[in-house]
């Protein structure tokens, strides 16, 4: 028989153990640590699009160009990989003299939620100057799977 | 016995643990695997490698081809690598070659990363014609499996175990 202490270190053990494997699989820059109220999923955001009415947004690619040449939302900017420093100027230039009001949409797609490199450090900028209506777009496995197959408006080249 | 019961028990549930940062680390695309078994002809290609010169896939007819859509900003796609030079290692002689096809915006960091992981294949700068011809690359990795007929014998979307990788490797070369 296990005793009752046992099963208390047991438990606090399990806890602390799936707590540090959460924590590590949520590392500082990872897109799966931004808050769930900066996210917007890819149906809420095809529903704002095709509204007659309402504020459109500007919609921001930080991914490659390679991905964005290949398929991107239409009326969406390329800025391009925000992890780099050419990619982060970038966004900031192209963001700069708007009203901090903005309706922002950012994606990238490049690779699965987990994965991204470029969408929570573009979202911590745009919050970082001032931006309070900023959305992430939840992409959940890449651009192809989750916006192209599903049928939403798509554009190509520049 | 108690604290004998205690660590093993402690251990157990780091294993658990342990597992369950690795299933977070590499996330759902495991479940997209290997998609389809096709065998469509790979569309041929002349993309420019890092040392300048180009590469033209239909020149590697007689081999088994890996062609390995990646980035270097693509955790997923970098972890795989060590993969890669190690199976390209293992089957060279068998006749496996691997081609990386990458999709960064410039060749500086690629070449920076191909010196920095010795990488032992030839890399090409990707475009968005040669993603287009492959159906879309809409998301990295994306790894080709090509016979030595110039088919396409297999498509992994996403991070795929090396061990898959290596059972399709083995599988062509066997066949041919």
């Amino acid at each position: 028989m296990i005793s009752k202490r046992t099963r208390r270190i047991a438990l606090a053990v399990l806890i602390s153990a799936l707590s540090a494997a959460i924590f590590l699989g949520q590392a500082p820059g990872q897109a799966t640590s931004i808050p769930s109220s900066h996210l917007i999923n890819p149906e809420d955001l095809v529903k704002i699009l095709q509204a007659t009415q309402g504020e459109k947004p500007l919609m921001l690619q930080v991914g490659s160009y390679v991905l964005y040449a290949q398929a991107h939302i239409p009326a969406s900017e390329y800025v391009g990989p925000v992890t780099s420093e050419a990619g982060m100027q970038q966004l900031h230039r192209q963001v700069d003299s708007l009203p901090k009001k903005k309706f922002i949409v950012l994606y990238c797609g490049c690779c699965p939620w987990n994965h991204c490199p470029n969408v929570k450090p573009a979202d911590d900028a745009l919050r970082a100057m001032g931006f309070t209506n900023v959305k992430v777009l939840y992409i959940a496995n890449n651009f192809g799977a989750d916006w192209v197959e599903k049928g939403y408006p798509v554009a190509k080249g520049q | 016995m108690a604290s004998r019961r205690r660590i093993l028990i402690g251990a157990g549930l780091l294993f658990v643990a342990v597992g369950v940062y690795v299933a977070l680390h590499r996330g759902g695309s495991i479940a997209r695997g290997p998609t389809a078994k096709q065998h469509s002809v790979a569309p041929d290609f002349s993309l420019p490698q890092l040392n300048g010169q180009s590469l033209q896939l239909s020149a590697y007819r007689g081999k088994v081809v890996l062609l390995d859509f990646w980035a270097t900003w693509c955790t997923p796609c970098r972890e795989e690598i060590p993969h890669l030079v190690e199976l390209q290692n293992k089957y060279r002689d068998r006749g496996l070659e691997i081609i990386g096809v990458s999709m960064d915006d410039s060749p500086d960091p690629v070449r920076d990363f191909y010196q920095r992981f010795q990488m032992n294949y030839p890399v090409v700068m990707g475009n968005a014609d040669i993603g287009e011809g492959y159906g879309g690359v809409l998301g990295l990795p994306i790894a080709f499996i090509i016979d030595r007929d110039g088919r396409i014998y297999a498509k992994h979307i996403g991070a795929t175990e090396a061990s898959v990788l290596e059972q399709d490797v083995r599988a062509v070369l066997a066949s041919q």
